[in-house]
């Protein structure tokens, strides 16, 4: 696919090609919408069904049924009509729906009546001495591996930390011939406690089964070890592991060290594109302000998937198909669509047992809220300390943090270290994240080239211009 | 509630009002300055940081060489040396009818008795930027002019500002000014203020204040767009910029290049917020690629505007008000203030203590509108 192949205005832009984004199009396209539907990856699947029509992982037990789901909803996408575009970087959104993309070396601008918004998740920044060596990564850039590639990691790995997902990665590596030397299960044990309340939803959840099962299975190969304070050490790269529980402190060789506390939105693009957010305090994220039809404070810009708060990958569907639904009953009326109610219900199924999974999974305060010489920042090289001590100073907001200290203006825009600096600056200053805010984000949400900038076609009051 | 009193009162915590207030305050005046948002929040601490006396319309030409005298000793005035850095702005030439252009400019300034800009040839244009493309012929350089960090140079003269007697109301908004006897009362949204003067040096939202005092202005809200790279190694020194084109360019000690030039965002002044135009970023981009060939894999990773005021001659208001005795006005810098602010500043302190200043600003006066 070529950029110049793009039609200059389509029905509706998706952006994000993981379940929320493929679900919206398929039903879009099918209602008659002329529907795009960009991607990043040469392939469709988003995070959770990476590599779903090309992993060279065929043994469909290593990545499990849930992972398999994706098959048929790619499938669906694939047939709908929709125009799929992959190795296709969206890097400017605006309220007027104008959308800036790039692929193959080249950038249009396209314009949509709708735009619904699927670029999921992220994983929570986990800023734990030592996270910047050469040798740590997140459990996700591993799990992304394994599927699109089919690499296992190599030398001795160690996983740390909390969350669904870490137990996900542990299973898939050990069942695919993989080695763990041990798995740090950071979940605070005080968790339990909150997060009994949510047990009787839990237990009706498709989540219950499912996770005991896992959790049984992986405890059964590797060795896991609970820890409430952690340390990649190594000089020019990891090669141990310190960690400890209450006085006791002990240490693994390690080559590789996974880490992994959680996902939450990744509200980049909405939050360029103008869409009001507010803090969750329950998931301890930013999360887009939405209506009913997940459409955000920005008109006809919806946030589907999870980028609209998390919930996984079944519910992101869902989601995708009831924005895709008022964005086809905007639009064409007339259209046959599917009874937004019964979407809604088995959505509100998926939804259940999530209470208690983000209670039991909630990241401690000190592996959230760094100290010292922690890197927070990892693009500038900014510490906690800098952090704390310019929040002690006065500084009231992440914005004027960037202003002081540059932390939050490097290649990544803050998706590694924005909720990090929003959350020190409330600690320091005694308020409420909410009360703090994020980074006030400017496209282009991702780096495009000069080059790419330059061939953007020239309009029509330039080509004027230069004719005269 | 009892008003609270001050000798001035600032209207404005971008760079000129916080250097207003630092230089009232060295006259050993009581200024309270009054900024709604942060200082620094709009154009003042968000803009290209170029420290240019090149090009410069004449009316401003006395305030500008005012300020570059004290942009000189920086760090003797605030404290800080506000990342300035002296390498020159080159204004290059891309064609010999442009160059012709220019050899104009520099001897009528030099008739008029103003050395600082000077015509270079196509060999010293190569010495001193050899990264441009060959087809330039020359340019004229301002070998004392430089850059410096325009966020960090407003809060250093704010932070001196405090420390030399000045208060500084940040997140305090001005709702009214009227005259209240021989003083000016200054509503805010924390309470009045009396003073005998007045400066209003409100940026993007001066027009306001003016309209209240009887004189309204043609301003026009702007937001010029700049964009930054990833860092590349380092191989430009001076700033560059172009007259028939639009761009400023200039790489930065952590080696990332900003590009900017006055391509305008569309500005919302009452949301705080701007919305970038790409399609003229990208005929920046364009420049970018034709001017300098080394630059075309560098990568964009940050675009942004500030917002700011342009007036209709794009020279700024500067002097007394020709309404309300005891107000001044310091405000619609058009989108090239960041140089001006430490000299204005000081100017504007004279006139506001003595009633004059020996530095002419004839042709900057606020009466220029009156219909």
């Amino acid at each position: 696919m070529n950029a110049a192949d793009l039609a200059p205005s389509y029905d509706l832009a998706v952006i994000g090609g993981g379940p929320a984004g493929l679900a919206a199009a398929s039903l879009a396209a099918r209602a008659g919408l002329s529907t795009v539907l960009f991607d990043e990856n040469p392939g469709v699947g988003g995070q959770i069904y990476r590599g779903i029509t090309s992993t060279p992982v065929t043994d469909r037990t290593i990545l499990g049924e849930d992972y398999w789901a994706g098959e048929a909803l790619a499938t669906e996408a694939k047939t709908s009509g929709a125009r799929i575009v992959g190795g296709a970087t969206v890097w400017n959104l605006d309220p007027q729906r104008i959308v800036g993309v790039s692929i193959d070396g080249k950038a249009r601008m396209i314009e949509a009546k709708r735009v619904i918004i699927a670029t999921g998740s992220q994983e929570r920044p986990f800023p734990v001495p030592g996270w910047t060596l050469p040798g740590v990564m997140t459990a996700g850039g591993a799990q992304t591996a394994l599927k699109a590639q089919g690499l296992l990691p190599s030398g001795r790995t160690v996983i740390a930390g909390t969350g669904p997902l870490l137990w996900l990665l542990a299973a898939q590596i050990l069942r695919a011939g993989g080695k763990i030397e041990a798995i740090i299960d950071t979940t605070p044990r005080g968790n339990w406690l909150r997060a009994l309340l949510h047990l009787p939803d839990f237990l009706l959840s498709p989540y219950a089964v499912k996770g005991l099962k896992l959790l049984r299975e992986v405890r059964a190969k590797a060795l896991v070890v609970r820890a409430d304070r952690i340390a990649a050490v190594g000089t020019d790269r990891l090669s141990e592991v310190v960690f400890g529980l209450g006085d006791g402190e002990r240490r693994i060789a390690a080559d590789l060290l996974l880490l992994h506390q959680g996902v939450v939105p990744n509200v980049n693009l909405a939050i360029a594109a103008g869409a009001t957010h507010e803090w969750n305090e329950h998931q301890l994220c930013f999360q887009p302000v939405l209506d009913l039809d997940f459409g955000s404070s920005v008109p006809g810009i919806a946030v589907a998937g999870d980028g609209a708060g998390i919930a996984g990958g079944t519910a992101a569907a869902e989601r995708g198909r009831i924005a895709a639904i008022a964005a086809v009953r905007a639009l064409k009326p007339e259209a046959t669509v599917p009874d937004p109610q019964t979407v809604r219900q088995r959505l509100q199924r998926e939804e259940m047992g999530r209470a208690f999974l983000d209670w039991l999974n909630r990241p401690a305060d000190r592996f959230r809220q760094p100290e010292g010489d922690t890197v927070v920042c990892r693009c500038e090289e900014v510490t906690a300390k800098q952090v704390r001590d310019m929040a002690a100073m006065g500084c009231e907001g992440p914005n004027q943090m960037k202003a002081f200290l540059r932390c939050g203006m490097g290649p990544c825009q803050g998706r590694l270290c924005g909720l990090t600096v929003t959350e020190l600056i409330a600690k320091q200053r005694d308020t409420t994240p909410a009360e703090v805010g994020y980074y006030r984000l400017r496209p282009p949400v991702k780096p495009i080239t000069l080059a790419e900038l330059a061939s953007l076609p020239i309009s029509e009051a330039e080509r004027k211009a230069v004719e005269r | 509630m009892v008003a609270r009193s001050a000798d001035v009162v600032v209207i404005g915590g971008g760079l000129h009002g916080c250097s207003t207030a630092l230089h009232l305050a060295l006259r050993g005046l009581r200024p309270i300055l009054v900024e709604k948002d942060y200082a620094g929040r709009h154009a003042s601490g968000v803009n290209a940081g170029g420290v240019r006396q090149l090009a410069r319309h004449l009316a401003e030409i006395p305030l500008s060489i005012a300020s570059m005298a004290l942009w000189e000793k920086i760090e003797d005035l605030v404290g800080d040396d506000c990342g300035f850095v002296s390498h020159g702005t080159v204004l290059v030439a891309e064609n010999e009818a442009e160059l012709a252009g220019f050899r104009a400019r520099v001897e009528d300034l030099r008739l008029k008795g103003f050395t600082h800009e000077e015509l270079i040839d196509r060999v010293e244009l190569k010495r001193l930027v050899p990264a441009v493309a060959d087809h330039c012929p020359g340019g004229v350089v301002s070998r004392r002019d430089g850059a410096a960090d325009p966020f960090r140079t407003t809060q250093a003269f704010r932070k001196r500002a405090i420390e030399k007697g000045a208060r500084v109301l940040e997140g305090v908004t001005v709702t009214g000014l009227a005259r209240a006897g021989s003083l000016w009362r200054v509503e805010t949204s924390a309470g009045a203020i009396e003073a005998p003067k007045v400066v209003n040096a409100a940026g993007a939202w001066a027009d306001r204040i003016a309209a209240t005092l009887g004189e309204p202005v043609p301003l026009e809200v702007i937001a010029p767009m700049l964009m930054v790279t990833s860092r590349l190694p380092a191989f430009i020194e001076p700033v560059v910029i172009l007259r028939g084109r639009k761009l400023s360019f200039k790489q930065l000690d952590n080696g990332t290049v900003v590009i900017g030039g006055g391509h305008l965002a569309v500005p919302y002044r009452d949301e705080n917020r701007t919305v970038i135009d790409w399609t003229k970023l990208a005929t920046s981009a364009r420049t970018v690629w034709e001017l300098f060939p080394a630059m075309r894999a560098a990568t964009i990773v940050r675009a942004w505007a500030g917002i700011e005021a342009r007036m209709p001659d794009d020279i700024p208001v500067v002097g007394p008000s020709a309404t309300s005795e005891g107000v001044f006005h310091q405000f619609g810098f058009s989108a090239h203030g960041f140089q001006l602010g430490p000299g204005t500043g000081a100017v504007m302190a004279e006139l506001v203590a003595t009633g004059a200043t020996n530095t002419p600003i004839d042709g900057l006066g606020i009466g220029r509108f009156k219909r």
